[in-house]
């Protein structure tokens, strides 16, 4: 295996850089295929990520932190869905708005929390199995939300495709109105289904200060929020393609760690920039088909339900 | 009992749609919803630890209670409402240009990049060519997302805030590398403007400069292409109702173009008026985040030229009150952030008393 050692640090990296977007893709997927496009992931992301943070530097409990952090990112998509499901405020705006109270909101929060070191998320440890060359570390030497990461998304497809709830949920994002006359409650569905949004962005950003770079920065999500919806657009509102599509990105997002190592003389900023040129070219080789956007984009998104009796 | 009758006798409050959109509530609302972010204030401060009056005056008085306050105000002023008319076109037409942060950096660079290249130049010339260039150099960047989206229906909001983050990034590279000023001890900084590539100070001994006062006539200027143009019309009529602007034969792809192209131009402008006023060279960071919070302006300002100008006060103030409530009361400055977002929040809120209104629900009626 030799010349090949560089291959397992690297796919270590992708997966850490990939496991945020997983979390707030899969999380957003389900909002949006309720029919509630939550423009806000950026802002829950980044208020779970100083959620998180907070709690494992004050108990030292990383559990707590996961807990802390998934809260804290239901309870700002509880806002949004307050706003838009109950008040029926446009989501568009309401999604800016949620960005853009969390920055502050996450900023302030962790402003004493700067500079301050935290341990990292501990990886597991099997005797024996995570010490084997190569497939050790990346398959049994992960810390436990790269786990779940992908027990989500195998749980949201089984949900969303298997299950009668699923279908009722894709039910209400495709026709509300129809959903509504026999009898369910879209606005109760789209609340669970934002909910759940909100609690999956969170753990993503907890990700990020706990794991990706174990510290608190104001604003470190640093766009990872609006990558994610794109995403979404990527994998044509499908859970398995958003896997894919979050690996991508990842593998991206972490050329800049290592194409300096690889001797690559670009300036650090040119290779800043790909993740999100990644995200422009991706988004307009996906959406030149519309009618396959049209497709396979939930009916209703976006749009506000009122119940007209 | 149907489950339909349970909800009724369940919820008392019934929401119920206005026959028209009430005049009143739109000029009520953002009232309303700053007399709610302050009460949430009183609520944060004293949370904080900190006597809530002391810290509403610090942030609402103490900035501005004397001159030269009262011209900073302006000053901070001049970029929001120039981004927020930009944008407020573009979100009436429906069209979410959420970029203009990138759009004002790349004013920023294009405009400034004129007085790097001629440095030595010394003509009265100099600042309008940097000023043209820099509406170029904003509109350039605002086409990037308006062809993505006319040519292969991406989506704009995603786009051009991509955008961003590359333009803040242009902007490093160009600090850091060849823009750097060669006498500057290798700060990622370029070299000063000089005094003919810089903005006239209206009034001396403060910061006020002549970009307020292009502010003020776009202003105007927007006002009069809104109420009394066909593009403005269109825009209205395209925003309102989607479906008659089409029947009418509206090119949908020609109002996205124009929006983004005026947007980019706007923040262009603010970009350019910010390096060549107040910052005065070309820096890694060149904006407090104007961009953004001139989304909240052009929503606080209901899209209008005018309510703009006052949003745009209203929003620099918090910058202001931020500042000076935390060198008079050791408040931490990500207060203003907190502040902005709350507004937009609440006016979202608010706003829904404009379209719909409350209704008790009565226990007869909902049981028949």
């Amino acid at each position: 295996m030799n010349g090949f050692e560089w291959i397992v640090p690297v796919i270590l990296t992708v997966i850490t850089a990939a496991t945020p977007l997983v979390f707030a893709g899969i999380g957003e997927l389900v909002t949006e295929k309720s029919g509630v496009l939550n423009l806000g992931v950026e802002g829950m992301m980044v208020i779970g990520a100083v959620a998180g943070f907070v709690t494992a530097t004050l108990t030292g409990n990383y559990l707590l932190a996961i807990l802390a952090a998934a809260l804290a990112g239901s309870f700002m998509a509880f806002l949004f869905g307050i706003l838009t499901l109950s008040l029926m405020a446009n989501q568009v705006a309401t999604g800016l708005a949620l960005t853009l109270f969390g920055v502050g909101l996450s900023a302030l929060i962790g402003q004493d929390f700067v500079g301050v070191p935290v341990e990292k998320l501990p990886q597991l440890n099997i005797e024996g199995l995570s010490d084997l060359p190569i497939i050790g570390a990346i398959l049994f030497g992960q810390d436990i939300l790269v786990y779940f990461s992908f027990v989500m998304v195998g749980a949201v497809s089984w949900f969303l495709y298997k299950t009668k709830a699923g279908l009722i949920l894709r039910a209400v994002g495709d026709s509300h109105d129809a959903a509504h006359s026999i009898g369910y409650s879209v606005i109760g569905i789209r609340y669970l289904a934002v909910i759940f949004g909100g609690a999956m962005s969170g753990i993503g950003g907890a990700y990020l200060s706990l794991a990706y770079t174990p510290m608190w920065a104001e604003n470190m999500t640093a766009g990872r929020g609006w990558i994610a919806l794109a995403l979404i657009v990527f994998a044509t509102w499908k859970p398995g393609l958003v896997l894919v599509g979050a690996y991508m990105f990842g593998g991206i997002t972490i050329l800049q760690l290592h194409a300096q190592a690889a001797g690559l003389d670009l300036p650090s900023q040119i290779l800043s920039m790909l993740p999100y040129l990644a995200t422009v070219i991706v988004l307009v080789l996906i959406s030149k088909d519309e009618s396959r956007i049209r497709k396979h984009a939930p009916a209703c998104i976006g749009k506000i339900f009122h119940p007209a009796a | 009992m149907a489950p339909d009758q349970v909800r009724k006798l369940l919820v008392l409050l019934k929401i119920e749609k206005r026959p028209e959109p009430s005049r009143s509530m739109i000029y009520a609302t953002p009232v309303l919803a700053l007399l709610l972010t302050i009460l949430t204030g009183i609520a944060l401060f004293t949370f904080l630890g900190v006597d809530p009056l002391e810290a509403l005056k610090n942030f609402f008085i103490v900035p501005i209670n004397n001159p030269y306050g009262f011209t900073e105000l302006l000053v901070k002023a001049t970029p929001l409402v120039l981004c927020a008319i930009g944008l407020s076109v573009g979100f009436r037409a429906n069209v979410w240009n959420i970029g203009a942060e990138g759009q004002l950096t790349m004013g920023a660079i294009v405009g400034g990049g004129v007085f790097i290249y001629l440095h030595d130049v010394d003509s009265v010339f100099l600042l309008p060519l940097m000023v043209i260039f820099g509406i170029i150099g904003g509109a350039l960047w605002a086409a990037i997302p308006a062809f993505l989206k006319t040519r292969f229906n991406a989506n704009e909001i995603l786009t051009s805030l991509m955008l961003v983050y590359v333009a803040i990034l242009v902007l490093s590279l160009l600090v850091h590398g060849p823009w750097r000023d060669p006498d500057g001890f290798n700060f990622p900084e370029s070299r000063t403007f000089s005094e003919s590539a810089t903005m006239p100070i209206l009034w001396e001994g403060t910061r006020l400069h002549f970009g307020s006062i292009i502010a003020l006539l776009v202003v105007f200027g927007t006002w009069i292409m809104l109420s009394k143009t066909l593009i403005g019309f269109q825009i209205k009529v395209i925003g309102a109702a989607p479906k008659a602007g089409s029947y009418a034969g509206f090119s949908q792809k020609k109002i996205v173009w124009f929006c983004l192209l005026f947007g980019g131009a706007m923040a262009g402008l603010a970009g350019v008026a910010e390096v060549s006023g107040p910052v005065g060279q070309l820096l890694p960071s060149i904006s407090p985040g104007y961009g953004f919070t001139a989304i909240i302006v052009a929503f606080l300002g209901r899209l209008h030229p005018i309510g703009i100008v006052f949003a745009g006060l209203l929003m620099a103030l918090t910058y202001l009150g931020g500042e000076t409530a935390q060198i008079n009361l050791g408040l931490p400055v990500a207060v203003t952030g907190v502040f902005q977002g709350m507004v937009l929040f609440y006016l979202l809120a608010c706003d829904v008393l404009v379209n719909y209104r409350f209704r008790f629900a009565q226990f007869g009626k909902a049981a028949s």
